[in-house]
């Protein structure tokens, strides 16, 4: 399907903190035959404030994902599930009146990245490789709002075992919400470590390496939490590993 | 040999919101077992549809709250029972302990309930003299300990049977073994049925309630209840009114779904239907009482909370919980714990004082995958925090989500912020950086790095990028 137009969410923790993402999100969707558009004026989807009990203030912010996207064409894609669960659950609850439709077309209109090349493009493997050499051993983490909320588990795995130089193993619960839960993270912060340790230790008593995430969230505490304990876990978003060399 | 009862009540302690690592292997021991369990049952049933039709009934009996309380209570006393209306915790406490002394009772077995947690009658019976034990066996090592219930339906979930079997050494004079569970139920078996034989007053629960027959419906594990509700002459029933139900067809269901939730079986080990008191001279108690407690759920009804009423109190959320698995029951500090007490627990009570309950969540969203009445936990927790902030507003939060939202409402003070973390903070972010990550952070952030590393923000963020790479087109 050459030259499918697609307006990419970048989300705002990835153009700050990770905007490595970004790009190898657009260089994947330019090879699998994507023309990426990426409307400027973007900003947050707002869920931090919504999350913490300021719709107010979310909306605020979710009214720039409206003002942004709404006269664009095309699939949204966001390379964060839990930016996705918020336009697709959240928006449509939080608008009235003329904004709400507004709002529930563009929540009908976007998607996370993998579930979008698995389910939209029809791709059920994009290739890709883990970066290094040898096999790396890697325990996926579903996001909690990617599981939960967009009830979204197969998608990545599926892109995931298309990956040369990895295999998969399975934690033990690996269902566990890993603790980031945004600003839960800072206002809990002894739970939500403890939280990460256990995510961290069963990964490493099934083996892993690495764990592979869509949520740069939960990778950002994760990682952040293994460098910490100086534990030998590499951490990567999906992406990283089907895009290992993808640039703007 | 027992204890004082610890105090209960709705809001007991401020919350910790600390994991415990006294209990967090017993935690982890017990909700793996449901884990594993429920994944094997659900397997059997059409679990969504189930879920949908137990959300159906409960959703029926919750919008038609007073025609189906009033339709219960003309045929309990049909049956020739008696109803108490109880509007909150105090009115409960006193029909109860009312009732206990115009039958001349002072001896009262209890079946397991976390309603009488909830009003504290533990503490009003002690003071009315009237001397009450629990049956249950969780409950009873829980009392006997002088602690309180740490789940919904496994009050002593918290505890190891190490110290179990140290408390029963130290109640009887001898050892126990911690592995020899037999010997230890043995032993509680033991001291309960002299207890049974002597009590005046079966004090219990009830899991539902069919309107259409008036029979109450209890569910257990052990057995205790069906004596408690047998063998003493009185028997008083307390229930939160929004566990009526219109009828068996519907019982039928959550009779089945409430222990599937629970435990992972079709069928609790023991359910007993109460209909009226012993008639005719068959055995049994000769009064039947059933309380009825309102107790702030009235005001629920008809809000954007409605559906926390369906809660048929399976405590599987509570095992759900990855927050609920650290800090464990006792972490909540209210007798309800876990998602749903973080939820109920706020809407119940008036003094405004389990309003940081609703933050002892990571709104992962297990909770409601779990729930086999598809409340929307997390979305109740999240309103729930608005509504925190509206009725007291925590003013440095509240200006700093303000002042963000001001930045981040305009494209251009959006582009400015993420290129003034990256680029002009830049020295202060490489002095404590190390490829990429750093070990200390500035307000708001410094949380975070007391015991994690933080990403730091990148230099080139990837709006700048794309303009410079792609020349800015949308």
């Amino acid at each position: 399907m050459p030259g499918r137009r697609v307006q990419l969410f970048v989300t705002c923790l990835v153009d700050l903190l990770y905007p490595g993402v970004g790009e190898r999100t657009v260089a994947l969707l330019e090879r699998l035959g994507c023309e990426v558009a990426f409307p400027t004026s973007q900003t947050c989807c707002g869920q931090p404030a919504l999350s913490s009990g300021y719709p107010r203030e979310a909306l605020r912010v979710a009214d720039r994902f409206l003002d942004a996207f709404a006269d664009t064409e095309g699939p949204i894609v966001a390379p964060f599930g839990s930016c996705v669960h918020m336009v697709r659950h959240h928006y449509p609850r939080l608008y009235q009146g003329e904004r709400a439709a507004v709002a529930a077309r563009l929540a009908a209109r976007t998607y996370e990245l993998s579930s979008f090349i698995v389910d939209e493009l029809g791709q059920e493997t994009v290739g890709g490789n883990y970066p290094g050499l040898g096999v790396t051993a890697v325990a996926y983490h579903h996001e909690c709002h990617m599981r939960y909320g967009l009830g979204v588990t197969d998608a990545p795995i599926s892109l995931l075992r298309g990956v040369a130089g990895c295999t998969i193993v399975e934690p033990a619960r690996g269902e566990l919400c890993c603790g980031f839960g945004g600003t839960f993270s800072l206002k809990l912060g002894d739970v939500s470590v403890a939280m990460a340790d256990e995510k961290l230790d069963s990964a490493l008593a099934a083996g892993a390496q690495a764990i592979i995430s869509t949520d740069v969230g939960c990778l950002m505490h994760l990682e952040g939490r293994a460098r910490r304990r100086g534990l030998e876990l590499q951490l990567h978003h999906l992406v990283d590993l089907l895009e290992p060399d993808g640039r703007l | 040999m027992n204890g004082p009862r610890a105090p209960g009540g709705l809001v007991i302690e401020p919350p910790r919101g600390r994991p415990d690592p006294a209990v967090v292997p017993n935690l982890h021991r017990a909700a793996g077992n449901w884990a594993a369990h429920r994944a094997n049952a659900s397997g059997r049933v059409d679990w969504e549809e189930w879920r949908e039709r137990a959300r159906a009934v409960r959703a029926d009996a919750v919008r038609n709250l007073p025609e189906l309380l009033e339709l219960l209570e003309a045929r309990v006393v049909a049956a020739g029972g008696h109803v108490h209306h109880a509007h909150d915790a105090e009115q409960a406490r006193n029909h109860i302990v009312r009732i206990c002394h115009e039958a001349g009772a002072t001896r009262a077995v209890k079946g397991k309930s976390m309603t009488s947690e909830e009003i504290d009658l533990g503490t009003a019976l002690a003071q009315a003299g009237i001397e009450a034990v629990e049956t249950d066996l969780g409950e009873y090592i829980v009392q006997a300990m002088g602690d309180r219930p740490s789940h919904i339906l496994a009050p002593a979930v918290h505890l190891s049977a190490g110290q179990v079997a140290d408390l029963f050494a130290r109640e009887s004079g001898r050892p126990f073994d911690p592995d020899d569970t037999a010997a230890l139920v043995g032993y509680a078996r033991g001291v309960l049925r002299r207890r049974f034989l002597a009590a005046d007053v079966g004090i219990t629960g009830v899991s539902l309630a069919v309107a259409e027959t008036g029979t109450l419906a209890i569910v257990e594990s052990e057995g205790n209840i069906r004596i408690a509700t047998a063998l003493p002459r009185i028997h008083i029933a307390l229930m939160g009114i929004e566990k009526v139900i219109r009828d068996w067809e519907g019982a039928g269901h959550l009779l089945q779904m409430l222990p599937l939730a629970a435990h992972g079986t079709l069928a609790a080990a023991s359910t007993s239907f109460i209909t009226g008191p012993a008639r005719n001279g068959d055995d049994g108690p000769s009064q039947l009482h059933l309380v009825l407690l309102d107790g702030g759920r009235s005001a629920i009804r008809g809000t954007a909370f409605e559906e926390a009423l369906h809660c048929i109190r399976c405590g599987a959320c509570l095992y759900a919980c990855p927050v609920y698995r650290q800090v464990g029951g006792h972490g909540y500090g209210t007798t309800y714990s876990g998602p749903i007490g973080a939820v109920i627990t706020p809407l119940l009570s008036s003094e405004g004082d389990a309003d940081a309950l609703p933050g002892l969540s990571s709104l992962c969203g297990a909770c409601v995958e779990a729930c086999p009445v598809k409340i929307p936990l997390d979305d109740q927790l999240v309103m729930l925090r608005a509504r925190t902030h509206q009725r007291d507003p925590a003013r440095g939060e509240a200006a700093l989500f303000a002042a963000w939202a001001r930045l981040w409402s305009r494209p251009s003070a959006y582009r400015a912020t993420a290129a003034t973390a990256g680029r002009a903070l830049r020295p202060l972010w490489s002095a404590l950086a190390r490829d990429g990550w750093q070990r200390r952070a500035p307000f708001p952030f410094s949380g975070w790095t007391d015991s994690r590393d933080a990403r730091s923000p990148d230099p080139e963020p990837f709006h700048l990028r794309w303009r410079r790479r792609r020349g800015g087109s949308g």
